[in-house]
């Protein structure tokens, strides 16, 4: 219908366009480049062929430390997030007074910014250390849990008002049905809540798996890798070894894009899984 | 009845809980803020008395460290500056890339859907390096930065309801003789504006809290709220926590307030980005 909308490209379209040419583009095809070069700017690029990825692996343990701590500390989130964020979206979706209040209290926490979050909590985390006498540069897994606990503090009241949505979309005919026929509300939950929310599910694990993994930060700003780099997660490593120390641009670049591959994959592998479980009301 | 109501009385109790729970790690920052800046690290869950009680000293010292209202206002005009350009700009090129419908504009499309599952720091290095040689690493730049970096979720998000739009209410648009410009603006858009305010929220949030991107790009001279604080962290052991807890809560007001005021839209739009999403 619109003819000539063509003649339009450079109003509607161009600029946007532009904008992402340049800022994510341009800089991703670069970044794939530079990869396998040895640069310090993106002027001065030499091939090196995969050099930099055998080096991102072998010359330290940093990244592959950074992977499996991102790794345990993605599976115990999304884990404990979504757990508690079901739970507090079925307590809530019952008519209890003040739902809106807890609702809106539970939320806030995820507009505070990640690295506030993560100096509200080191000094809180700190002080509950104190009674052992530590701090939490001690010990990795003080950091390990200390991360996992703001992650839930900022992610549960997203995560709980996309199930309270879930939720709420159930045909109240369906429940009402099934209580006719006896079903005891265990059953109800099993039976119809749960398989009609798993669109929920599918968009909360989804979201949690990538936060997790992306996770920067709070990280940073809670313990910056801190005893040593015992807990870097992958962003963090990245970040180190780009603006560490001269000379090893084209091995953080090699691991940005082995970061890349990582998040791609588990995004695609992911939405496939739940996906298929999801059943129409 | 009585065991229900009894029951409902237990959990909305363990609610209350909750909700305490939920909101103490800000109360106290708030009363730390209010401590010398030596009283802190030794017993954050007291209340300040005479000796360790400091006014507001630690918000003075704060402010004048962080140079906190210039990085107020640095990052409330890059904010407020990308999200329109966002809102503006992506929900332009939905349209215009639903409608114009070929093959081109159908690759443009997925480039866009692709570039949200990119990280960031795949593209950090280069990013930040070609907006320098660009001379966009200064505030009205990286305005233009995070349009294109944010575009992705946005057209996504807006593409969705571009394609509920029935045609029938264009086309009579255009027989009433109106250009694509005049037809995007007074039809097109007033029926996105729920996905307008959907959209300028996430990224709202997205962009107030960002502190690596603007740390890049621009940070050696200009400092946002996010950097402004990292920055008091400084050699280690040498920080002030004093000003530290009066800039968190001095970084915190500015959310609590918004939230206060958009609240119901906030919630809405979050499920709304995380349903299309």
């Amino acid at each position: 219908m619109h003819k000539h909308l063509s003649r339009y490209f450079g109003v509607f379209a161009l600029p946007t366009l532009l904008a992402f040419g340049v800022a994510f583009l341009i800089p991703f095809v670069l970044g794939i480049y530079l990869s396998f070069t040895e640069f310090t700017t993106v002027t001065d690029a030499t091939f090196i062929g995969f050099s930099n990825y055998i080096s991102a692996f072998t010359e330290d343990n940093n990244f592959l430390n950074a992977l499996w701590f991102t790794v345990k500390f993605a599976v115990v989130a999304i884990i404990t997030v979504n757990l508690f964020a079901f739970l507090l979206a079925l307590v809530l979706t019952k008519g209890i007074r003040g739902t809106n209040f807890f609702r809106a209290v539970f939320f806030m926490p995820n507009l505070i910014g990640g690295i506030v979050l993560g100096y509200i909590w080191q000094v809180i985390i700190n002080g509950l250390l104190l009674f052992v006498g530590a701090d939490i540069t001690v010990n990795a897994s003080y950091g390990f849990w200390g991360l996992i606990v703001l992650t839930n503090w900022q992610m549960i009241g997203y995560m709980m008002v996309i199930y309270i949505a879930g939720i709420n979309n159930i045909p109240p005919q369906l429940i009402e049905a099934a209580k006719i026929d006896g079903a005891k509300p265990s059953q109800i939950l099993w039976r119809i809540t749960l398989p009609l929310t798993m669109p929920s599910f599918t968009i909360c694990t989804f979201l949690t798996l990538t936060n997790s993994f992306k996770l920067f930060d709070q990280n940073l700003a809670l313990t910056a890798g801190a005893p040593g780099r015992e807990t870097s997660m992958l962003a963090l490593d990245i970040y180190n070894t780009f603006y560490g120390r001269v000379g090893s641009e084209g091995v953080g670049q090699a691991k940005g894009v082995v970061f890349f591959l990582i998040v791609a994959a588990l995004a695609l592998l992911q939405l496939r899984l739940t996906r298929s479980r999801e059943v129409e009301a | 009845m009585e065991t229900k109501s009894a029951k409902n009385y237990g959990t909305f109790l363990l609610l209350v809980l909750l909700c305490a729970l939920f909101i103490a790690p800000v109360v106290i920052v708030l009363i730390n803020s209010f401590k010398g800046q030596f009283y802190i690290s030794d017993a954050p869950f007291s209340l300040p008395n005479s000796l360790t009680f400091a006014g507001l000293v630690n918000y003075i010292n704060g402010v004048q460290k962080t140079g906190f209202f210039t990085a107020f206002f640095y990052s409330l005009f890059i904010t407020v500056g990308s999200v329109l350009m966002l809102t503006l700009g992506a929900s332009m090129t939905s349209w215009y890339l639903i409608r114009a419908k070929n093959r081109v504009s159908t690759i443009i499309y997925y480039l866009f859907v692709f570039s949200m599952i990119v990280p960031f720091q795949m593209v950090m290095f280069t990013m930040s390096k070609i907006a320098n040689m660009l001379f966009l690493d200064n505030p009205l730049g990286i305005i233009f930065i995070y349009l294109g970096f944010g575009a992705g979720l946005s057209v996504f998000i807006f593409s969705g309801f571009v394609k509920a739009i029935p045609m029938e209410i264009e086309e009579a648009a255009v027989v009433d003789g109106c250009n694509p410009i005049r037809l995007f603006f007074s039809v097109i858009f007033p029926i996105l504006r729920p996905t307008a305010v959907t959209v300028a929220i996430l990224n709202t949030m997205w962009i107030w809290n960002d502190y690596l991107l603007p740390y890049l790009v621009i940070g050696n001279d200009y400092k946002t709220l996010p950097i402004a604080i990292q920055y008091l962290q400084g050699g280690y052991g040498s920080r002030d926590m004093g000003a530290l807890m009066a800039m968190l809560v001095l970084a915190i007001i500015p959310i609590i307030i918004f939230y206060l005021i958009c609240q119901k839209y906030i919630i809405k739009g979050v499920v709304a980005g995380a349903v299309k999403g």
